[in-house]
């Protein structure tokens, strides 16, 4: 009770907050010498009173204070400390609440952290932001109130779905939250940028900082969501193109391309006018991603309780930010044509263009298949699905010139190049397609396209592992990122190629069996936890040459809310995961068991870490190359 | 002659201008083979011709209608109107159950037996698809 009244004026607060910072904002801006040190502590201020305001919300769930309407509806007594905790950002009104403390959390550290440019430029920057801020205090406090009240107080709350029930699960929404609203501080950025007119070398150095950390945050956040999906969803995959994980990568590839261009920028001083628009796109992708996964248009985990309402705040406040953004772009952006000249075929700049437009068409293709359906939807009212096939077809084939580039750009140097060492390069595609091809021999359905798929990028792994070797001005960080890329590449490739799997139906002690596995339902033990029950089923898998692994997959019945999950066993090694999931239809004996062999699983997750820990290396590193 | 700057910007514009329509051709070309059409099976009923085609049907799991044996599940789609007989092999979701809403994507047969490929995973219990909402005429 208390901490909802203290969590609602502190949100009122920071919202007053906002535009007394708007109104110092524009006072400072007139005789802008220094920053005003009351624009800093108002920031603070800000920041301070969202924590507060957050940490209210998190103590009411901790203390399952059923006066509050979150908590009611998200979360139960019985429900273990740790969830209730990511209770607070499991649902709607939370996972906002979560978005705002990002966004005042990193104005404020871009503030203190930002020193060497002019003080104009930071003012303008905190005002694009504020303007976020305050559409969002007025979003939360107006359509998604974390604080309403209950009257009466109901004895139990409706609980946490069971299937966000799960550590991965529980770290993944303030990680991508991170990634995903820190573009935020680069959309203000940029737009304060241009404005001012000031996109130079300099202010991309600067900014590319801000890219890569959300960039890596992003990164990991997508990364722990596909973890969850793999293990808790049962369906033994990583990634379904399912429209709310599409509307994840459209800022993902939008912010690698930004990533990729901020360098050009910050060497040769081009493709200012494309820095700006990836910039505000990024932002507004991932507020499209937003809209489209709060108004309930998409249907997946991410949508509570829905509130045509919400969807409708979102969407006006979505185009306002586009038509700022577009009209500041189209009035003072002066595009800096200096060094056009000295601009040649064979070099950095190209290659980092043709990475762009691939980027793009891969932006486009996932665009397209999230949002075709439901403009059809509107316009025809035909219901359509689009699935994996049609981004796998348009995907797949554009993946080979995108690889061998990837292979051959950082080799480049800038301006003008010509390639060296080409006995090398010629004779390490010369190996991959080899070795590819006597990988892929046995292997015949999509014998041409695995082939040639494989090869390049096993070329890009040659490359980029033969580069560790060479001393010489080898941009470390660069050739991690590629080099944890082409094992990603490589993982999903033989992943797919060489998965197996067995699924049927099994009664307790029956055994199935194939040519080369032999599965036994050994007996079914149950559990009891607080807040659910469990059968455990326990299996014996035989392979071909004998091998014995014991699996022992889960059916939990939660009780509040009552929903039945499924968690699967995985056995992981380094070069391959056994999956076992198994599932009981409701009043019958059978139980539907399926079995996978993935190949490769561990590195498709370890290659990941290692394209963000490159990113990383690239944060910290002081001295870029020369 | 043109300066090497509009030549080079020339060449620019006509590059782009070509990967976008190569774009929108190929993008264009392949939604129209890979997208799945949903249908209720009231609309399957008045089909004129079965379509070879993989589609979707979603609706209620019909009460007492789901059959299992060791490998095959059958079961009936309804939407209170008609019904259609679904047979599956495969992994089934936790949520699928008696009398509650479910969307299976796989081929017809006939008008009133469904080959389902895959059952699709819902992710709350009251959660309903709004096609199904749709099928079973409920705003």
């Amino acid at each position: 009770m208390l901490f909802s009244v203290i969590g609602h004026y502190s949100l009122i607060l920071g919202l007053f907050i906002g535009l007394i910072l708007i109104f110092f904002s524009i006072k400072n801006f007139r005789n802008s010498i220094n920053l005003d040190t009351k624009i800093l502590s108002f920031t603070f201020l800000q920041f301070i009173l969202v924590v507060v305001s957050f940490l209210c919300l998190i103590l009411s769930f901790v203390f399952s204070d059923f006066s509050n309407e979150t908590v009611f509806n998200n979360s139960h007594t019985t429900k273990p400390l740790f969830y209730k905790i990511s209770g607070t950002w499991g649902n709607h009104e939370g996972s906002l609440l979560l978005w705002l403390l990002v966004l005042t959390l990193f104005i404020f550290l871009f503030l203190i952290k930002t020193k060497d440019q002019p003080t104009k430029y930071k003012i303008l920057t905190l005002v694009f932001q504020q303007v976020i801020i305050i559409g969002f205090f007025v979003f939360l406090i107006k359509t998604s109130n974390p604080f309403n009240y209950l009257y009466p107080i109901p004895e139990e709350g409706l609980g946490l779905n069971p299937i966000l029930q799960d550590p991965a699960l529980a770290i993944h929404p303030p990680i991508l939250y991170l990634g995903y609203v820190g573009s935020s501080i680069i959309f203000s950025s940029a737009l304060a940028a241009t404005s001012l007119n000031m996109i130079s070398k300099k202010w991309a150095s600067h900014i590319k900082k801000w890219v890569l950390i959300s960039w890596v945050f992003l990164t990991l956040g997508i990364l722990l969501g596909s973890i969850w999906a793999y293990y808790e969803l049962g369906w033994g995959g990583f990634w379904f193109w399912d429209p709310v994980e599409n509307v994840s990568l459209m800022p993902w590839l939008a912010l690698t391309t930004l990533l990729h261009c901020v360098l050009v920028l910050e060497k040769k001083l081009v493709l200012t006018s494309w820095v700006i628009i990836l910039s505000i796109s990024t932002f507004t992708l991932s507020m499209c991603g937003t809209f489209l996964v709060r108004s309930g248009i998409l249907n997946s985990v991410h949508t509570f309780a829905n509130d045509p309402e919400r969807g409708l705040f979102i969407l006006i406040f979505l185009f306002s930010l586009i038509f700022i953004s577009l009209f500041i772009f189209f009035f003072f952006h002066k595009p800096n044509q200096s060094n056009l000249n000295n601009f040649f075929w064979l070099s950095k700049e190209t290659s980092i263009i043709i990475n762009n437009w691939f980027m793009m068409y891969f932006l486009s293709v996932v665009l397209v298949g999230t949002v075709y359906p439901i403009f059809l939807d509107v316009l025809t009212s035909e219901k359509i699905s689009v699935g994996p096939p049609f981004y796998h077809k348009l995907i797949i084939p554009f993946l080979i010139p995108f690889l061998l580039i990837m292979a051959i750009g950082p080799k480049l140097k800038w301006i003008k190049s010509n390639l060296e060492d080409k006995v090398y390069l010629i004779s390490l595609l010369f190996i991959s397609f080899l070795l590819s091809f006597l990988i892929v021999k046995n292997f015949n359905s999509n014998f041409l396209i695995n082939t040639i798929l494989i090869s390049s990028a096993l070329y890009l792994f040659f490359v980029t592992l033969r580069d560790f070797f060479i001393k010489k001005k080898n941009n470390i960080s660069q050739n991690i990122a590629h080099f944890g890329f082409s094992l990603l590449i490589l993982s999903i490739l033989f992943n797919s190629l060489f998965s197996t799997e067995i699924i049927t139906n099994l009664k307790v002690g029956e055994t199935f069996e194939t040519s080369t596995t032999k599965i036994i339902f050994k007996n079914i033990n149950q559990k009891k936890e607080t807040n659910y029950k469990s059968i455990v089923g326990n299996f014996s898998i035989q392979n071909s040459n004998g091998k014995i692994d014991n699996l022992s997959p889960e059916l939990r019945i939660y009780n509040q809310p009552n929903i039945v999950t499924s968690e699967a066993d995985i056995k992981t090694t380094l070069l391959s995961d056994k999956f076992l999931v198994i599932n009981l239809v409701q009043n019958q004996d059978y139980f539907n068991v399926r079995y996978q062999v993935k190949p490769f699983m561990l590195w498709i997750w370890l290659s990941v870490l290692l394209i963000s820990s490159g990113a990383l290396i690239s944060l910290f590193k002081k001295e870029y190359e020369k | 002659m043109y300066g090497r700057k509009v030549k080079l910007r020339f060449l620019f514009v006509v590059l782009i201008l070509i990967t976008l329509i190569l774009t929108a051709f190929l993008v264009l070309k392949s939604l129209e083979e890979n997208v799945v059409y949903f249908q209720s099976p009231s609309e399957i009923k008045l089909l004129s011709e079965l379509d070879k085609k993989k589609i979707r049907v979603g609706g209620m799991v019909k009460k007492n209608s789901i059959f299992i044996t060791a490998n095959e599940v059958k079961f009936i789609i309804t939407d209170f109107k008609n019904d259609i007989n679904v047979t599956y092999t495969g992994a089934i979701p936790n949520l699928f159950e008696e009398g509650k809403g479910v969307v299976a994507e796989g081929f017809l047969k006939d008008r009133s037996l469904f080959s389902a490929t895959k059952i699709l995973a819902k992710h709350d219990e009251n959660y309903m698809p709004p096609e199904v909402k749709e099928a079973l005429g409920i705003k």
